[in-house]
């Protein structure tokens, strides 16, 4: 019996698409963002209310990742901004190939910004590098606020949590979901990340998380 | 679940790496970064399922968790951070900037 060293990286097929896609944003100065959460958080949404107030300054695209059907992105066609369903048939997350080939379909001559909704899921999306400049958490008031202690690897990795589903806080008790704690587990991990409090239904807090965006697209112009 | 994506992933590389070396793999050694959240019982279970029929049958696989580091703005020392309750060790400090996490690795190849 022998041994040989390898050093070799398991997931290097999905790290060269990643930086394929990482390359081609770069070059069109697109800012792309990862969006990841359990199903039903609100992500299409929280989308739907962005593209439709920031229609004016920033230009949006979508890739939508779902299992099964294009509910998702009709949603988004609604709004008229461009979009690309994937269906993964059965596996939990996106691979940067996927995004790949989306992004072939994309116009991303004439785009400030794509957000990549990811597959509902709190755990498998984190271990995959798509080619973005940063993740965005979602995390629903129905959800409890125990998910950034049960699932840290997500809340280390963003750049931001959007606490969604705000206009839900005055229906459950304060013990069942305490933003502070939410906060504080969060920035255990993560001391940077930003945290925005939104409703997307009454659009609740969208100023805060509408300026970070128009400022994060501003500095990947440059 | 994403287990089922590393284990296919792994026997693409043992495979592809055996072969350069025209050995029969019967183990492998792979490490991860404790953020990956891999699940020795389903990366095992999913890599039998799919290693039927490939070169990788039967192989006996060897899993090593990295912890996660993290650096102190404080007092600048690098540290294993327990993930439920992260503190600098020398200063008590909880300013600190997590280090990339280990990437998934195959570290050797039995044969």
């Amino acid at each position: 019996m022998r041994k040989v060293n390898v050093g070799k990286k398991i997931l290097s097929a999905n790290e060269k698409y990643a930086l394929k896609n990482m390359q081609l944003l770069a070059s069109h100065k697109i800012l792309c963002l990862n969006m990841i959460s359990s199903p039903g958080s609100g992500k299409t949404t929280i989308l739907t209310r962005t593209i439709n107030e920031l229609r004016d300054k920033i230009k949006i695209g979508v890739i939508e990742g779902d299992i099964q059907t294009d509910i998702d992105a009709k949603r988004i066609e609604a709004t008229k901004a461009p979009v690309i369903q994937i269906n993964t048939d059965g596996a939990c997350h996106l691979s940067a190939a996927q995004v790949n080939s989306a992004l072939e379909h994309l116009p991303v001559d004439n785009l400030d910004l794509i957000f990549i909704e990811n597959v509902g899921n709190l755990v498998c999306p984190s271990a995959l590098e798509l080619g973005e400049a940063g993740k965005i958490v979602v995390l629903s008031v129905a959800e409890g606020d125990d998910k950034p202690a049960k699932y840290p690897a997500i809340f280390a990795k963003s750049k931001v949590l959007l606490i969604n589903k705000i206009d839900f806080l005055k229906a459950v008790a304060k013990d069942d979901f305490n933003v502070e704690r939410v906060n504080t587990d969060a920035r255990k991990l993560n001391k940077a990340i930003e945290i925005f409090p939104v409703s997307a239904k009454t659009g609740d807090g969208f100023a805060n998380w509408r300026d970070w965006l128009i400022k994060s697209v501003k500095k990947s112009r440059v | 679940m994403h287990e089922t994506m590393v284990a296919e992933n792994l026997i693409a590389v043992i495979t592809n790496e055996a072969a350069k070396r025209n050995v029969k793999p019967i183990g492998a050694k792979i490490s991860c970064g404790k953020l990956y959240a891999i699940n020795d019982e389903a990366l095992r279970f999913a890599f039998e399922a799919i290693a039927k029929g490939t070169p990788c049958e039967g192989l006996k696989l060897e899993i090593e968790h990295k912890p996660i580091r993290a650096r102190c703005k404080k007092c600048n020392e690098t540290f294993e951070a327990d993930i439920s309750n992260p503190k600098c060790p020398k200063c008590k400090g909880n300013d600190f900037e997590l280090l990339p996490d280990a990437p998934l690795l195959l570290e050797e190849i039995e044969f």
